[in-house]
């Protein structure tokens, strides 16, 4: 489960970012995202929200959002990998 | 590829002129393409130019007319409903005498009906809105102010909204949250994975991509000239 939303999450970030195919394998947790990347503003920070809930079958609550949890790749992915967890806690 | 002028319908019955991108040279086969809106009508744009130049090449005429109060428009966008902007393609459609009609993303809202044609990866009005507001809370919260879905929502089909820098009337708010692109006869669906990569709207910054435009353009050439 962990690693499916890991390898989701990275291709998510991929496409949102325009990366080449690869380079957000190079993504470590320490890995620096909102307020390190330019063109992760407000409008793309949205997206990148919308996209997860699609992709990754969870509705993000507006007050969930901070700093905090967008601030590295290792955040968000716990973030990610916590919402899952609790929506299919018992089914796998 | 040319600008050229089309009358476009305005709330008080009267006609005024709106710009479209035209590549027409009187061909048999002429496709008008209702744009992305908003922000994503500009991460679209060279995508779909790119899209419409192939489709010159392959001899079909083409047309990306602007949504009034959008891009080159002069008129208001706050005046601006749902209606009004079904009303203005279905105008451009009648005056460039098309005969195919492509919507993308939110532009599939708006397609006029009656023609053949495509949705490519359409999205609910809903969606759109969410998004934008979303990217609204978060610069508010940057700047210290604490907003919400509900109390934009609210305050905003009341006196109006802007998000992303477009200023949203009330009436268009009330009527866009709840607009779903219509299944229509002859109308059929292009999904992103038909084209491969990913779809140009999620990107942070306007891109393209040569291989999804030769995709798209090759997609709708077979298909109009079927």
């Amino acid at each position: 489960m962990r690693q499916d939303t890991e390898v989701l999450l990275r291709q998510i970030l991929t496409d949102v970012l325009g990366l080449k195919p690869g380079q957000a394998d190079g993504f470590a947790a320490e890995t620096g995202l909102f307020g390190h990347l330019p063109e992760l503003d407000s409008m793309a920070v949205a997206g990148l929200l919308t996209e997860m809930e699609d992709r990754l079958d969870i509705l993000i609550d507006d007050d969930e959002i901070d700093g905090e949890m967008l601030e590295t790749f290792g955040s968000l992915l716990e973030f990610v990998v916590t919402k899952r967890t609790g929506r299919t806690s018992g089914d796998d | 590829m040319t600008p050229a002028s089309w009358p476009c319908p305005r709330p008080d019955g009267t006609n005024g002129a709106e710009l479209a991108l035209a590549f027409d040279d009187f061909r048999r086969w002429r496709l008008l393409i209702v744009p992305a809106l908003f922000d994503e009508a500009n991460r679209m744009r060279r995508f779909t130019v790119e899209v419409m130049r192939r489709l010159d090449n392959a001899g079909v005429d083409c047309f990306l007319p602007d949504l009034p109060g959008c891009n080159e428009s002069l008129q208001p966008l706050e005046k601006q409903t749902p209606e009004t902007w079904h009303a203005a393609m279905t105008a451009a459609a009648s005056h460039f005498r098309a005969s195919h009609v492509l919507g993308i993303r939110g532009g599939a809202l708006f397609m006029p009906a009656g023609l053949p044609g495509w949705r490519y990866a359409p999205a609910k009005g809903a969606t759109i809105l969410r998004q934008m507001m979303r990217a609204r809370i978060l610069a508010s919260r940057e700047a210290g102010r604490v907003e919400s879905q509900e109390q934009l929502l609210a305050e905003g089909l009341d006196k109006g909204l802007e998000l992303s820098g477009y200023r949203l009337g009330g009436e268009f708010l009330g009527a866009f949250q709840s607009a779903v692109p219509k299944v229509s006869a002859g109308v059929s669906d292009i999904e992103q994975g038909m084209l491969g990569g990913s779809g140009l709207w999620l990107r942070a910054e306007p891109d393209e991509d040569r291989e999804q435009a030769d995709a798209l353009a090759a997609i709708l050439a077979i298909g109009i000239k079927a």
